[in-house]
């Protein structure tokens, strides 16, 4: 892992995670150009960004899975991370894809724990193929959490769910949230799954963080409520996108 | 709740549209009077059966180019009574199975080095690319002077068939396992070698299916040949045999077992497919 090296750096900063001056290129292509980046234990972080503007990127070298940088990058050692799109072992049942990867035999209460968890505790003897696109989501979620992650990677994990099965995947991972109290990135370009999830929010463009914003309202968050309405439509302006239809 | 459909929806916003022509859908006709399916499909080959069964019997064809239908089965039931049928099935069988076990090993070896790693791949795939380009079968004249006439040279050919496509399709399989899944497994902590373990090799199992099927075919194929040249035992001597006395009855009952032989394969790989592919929505066990 990419923090085998710097799993040793003993942590006085106080910070659950910290990129000094990250570089990133792919050949001639500069995607991320002397970025530095600070995220606070427990806090829910969106980094906010249209396609192609390096916030995948930065979320794939958060989570180890490229290597090829220059720069300082210190993450905690136990990260998760859920994709767009689920990435489950077809050939798994349910339960046996959560607890894939953990140490001695499959643990299968503690799948149970962990699936009853996201509300997916029917769904354990299941085949990967014959869940829903939101169970399969929730299945991924749990994969997730049963590392007790202290770092949670998130890349547009609602991106590929209709409209009603999103809001609840987002509900559900505030409160997955409020309950582990872990520090939490989540990557999207949707400015209303921001404006009701973040304790901060970060807007991204070209490679660099452009806006960086502290949102201070109170939770459960009301997607009609003015102040949510207000944050989307400043963020929508931060990212280029404003007017009505 | 339901809906009044005939009365016009309650005023909400009116736009200035015409209103298109409606026509009606018609539900479908039942087919349950029809034939089944497999009767339908079985006319065919029954009209086929009778049609030279009634040239056979009348003599417009004769036993020496094609003995009737009547005539193979009683023949087969004779040979299968005298033990030559038997005999000769498990002599051939044990060839299949002994070139079958020798090309898995092999083929499904060559593909785990060549599909697993770099090295491997440069060292295995193009020669066994380039290899697999020579018609098997052409090898027939070298194995004999390699390894002589007795089973070698039979079970040497029917590994060959079954290693080449066993290599092909989990070579294939191997490389078609989703980068996202390996990723996916990297995050969770799995080493090379359980990815290995989790990920690629079930993700390369359906490849293996198809090759196992391949395989079976072509292991028939190469036995046919194998057993038609200097066999002194086996269905393919006993169809050999045949020919030098013109007994049609004898060649045809040979060819059926051939076929049986086939189907039975291909039942054996669906029942692995049935259990080893479960998780594939896909598939429909029938």
């Amino acid at each position: 892992m990419a923090t085998d090296l710097q799993r040793n750096v003993r942590n006085s900063t106080g910070a659950a995670v910290l990129v000094r001056g990250l570089r990133k290129s792919f050949g001639p292509e500069v995607v991320l150009d002397g970025l530095d980046l600070r995220l606070e234990p427990g806090q829910f972080t969106v980094l906010l960004g249209a396609s192609g503007c390096g916030k995948s990127t930065l979320l794939r070298i958060l989570a180890g899975l490229d290597r090829e940088i220059d720069g300082e990058v210190l993450v905690p050692g136990r990260r998760a991370v859920a994709f767009q799109a689920p990435r489950l072992m077809p050939w798994k049942k349910v339960w046996r894809n959560v607890v894939l990867g953990l140490p001695g035999r499959p643990d299968r209460p503690l799948a149970d724990r962990v699936l009853a968890e996201v509300g997916l505790a029917h769904r354990a003897d299941a085949w990967p193929k014959t869940l829903s696109g939101g169970e399969a989501q929730r299945a991924a979620l749990a994969r997730a959490l049963v590392h007790e992650p202290e770092l949670l990677l998130l890349d547009e994990p609602f991106g590929a769910l209709d409209a009603l099965t999103r809001l609840r995947a987002q509900r559900l991972v505030a409160e997955v949230w409020e309950r582990r109290n872990c520090a939490v990135l989540l990557v999207t370009h949707d400015v209303e799954e921001a404006a009701l999830l973040a304790d901060r929010v970060l807007v991204m463009r070209a490679g660099a963080i452009v806006h960086d914003e502290p949102v201070d309202l109170a939770r459960p968050r009301d997607p009609a409520d003015p102040a949510v309405l207000r944050l989307r439509s400043s963020l929508l302006d931060r990212l280029g996108v404003s007017g009505p239809y | 709740m339901s809906i009044d459909t005939d009365a016009p929806p309650p005023p909400a916003v009116t736009r200035d549209a015409p209103a298109p022509d409606l026509v009606a859908v018609a539900a479908r006709a039942g087919r349950s009077r029809r034939a089944p399916r497999w009767a339908r499909r079985s006319i065919a080959p029954l009209v086929l059966l009778a049609v030279w069964q009634v040239l056979g019997s009348t003599g417009a064809l004769s036993a020496q180019t094609l003995a009737a239908p009547s005539t193979v089965l009683g023949k087969a039931v004779t040979m299968t009574a005298d033990g030559t049928l038997p005999s000769a099935l498990a002599v051939s069988l044990q060839r299949v199975l002994c070139g079958l076990a020798l090309g898995s090993l092999v083929g499904v070896g060559l593909a785990l080095v060549a599909g697993l790693s770099r090295l491997g791949e440069d060292l295995v795939d193009a020669t066994v690319q380039m290899l697999r380009t020579v018609p098997f079968i052409g090898l027939i004249p070298l194995l004999i002077i390699w390894v002589g006439i007795g089973e070698a040279p039979k079970v040497a050919l029917i590994a060959m068939g079954v290693g080449f496509n066993l290599y092909l399709n989990v070579y294939a399989g191997i490389r078609s396992v989703d980068d996202a899944l390996v990723e996916a497994g990297r995050t969770l902590g799995l080493n090379r070698r359980q990815q290995i373990w989790h990920i690629v090799l079930p993700g390369a199992l359906p490849g293996l299916m198809t090759g196992l099927r391949y395989a079976l075919t072509v292991s028939w194929l190469a036995l046919v040949f194998g057993e038609t040249i200097n066999a002194d035992n086996g269905i393919g001597f006993l169809m050999n045999q045949a020919r030098e006395f013109f007994q049609t009855d004898v060649i045809v009952v040979c060819l059926l077992v051939y076929a049986l032989l086939g189907l039975l394969a291909d039942l054996i790989v669906r029942a692995l497919e049935r259990t080893l592919l479960s998780w594939r929505p896909t598939f429909s066990g029938t």
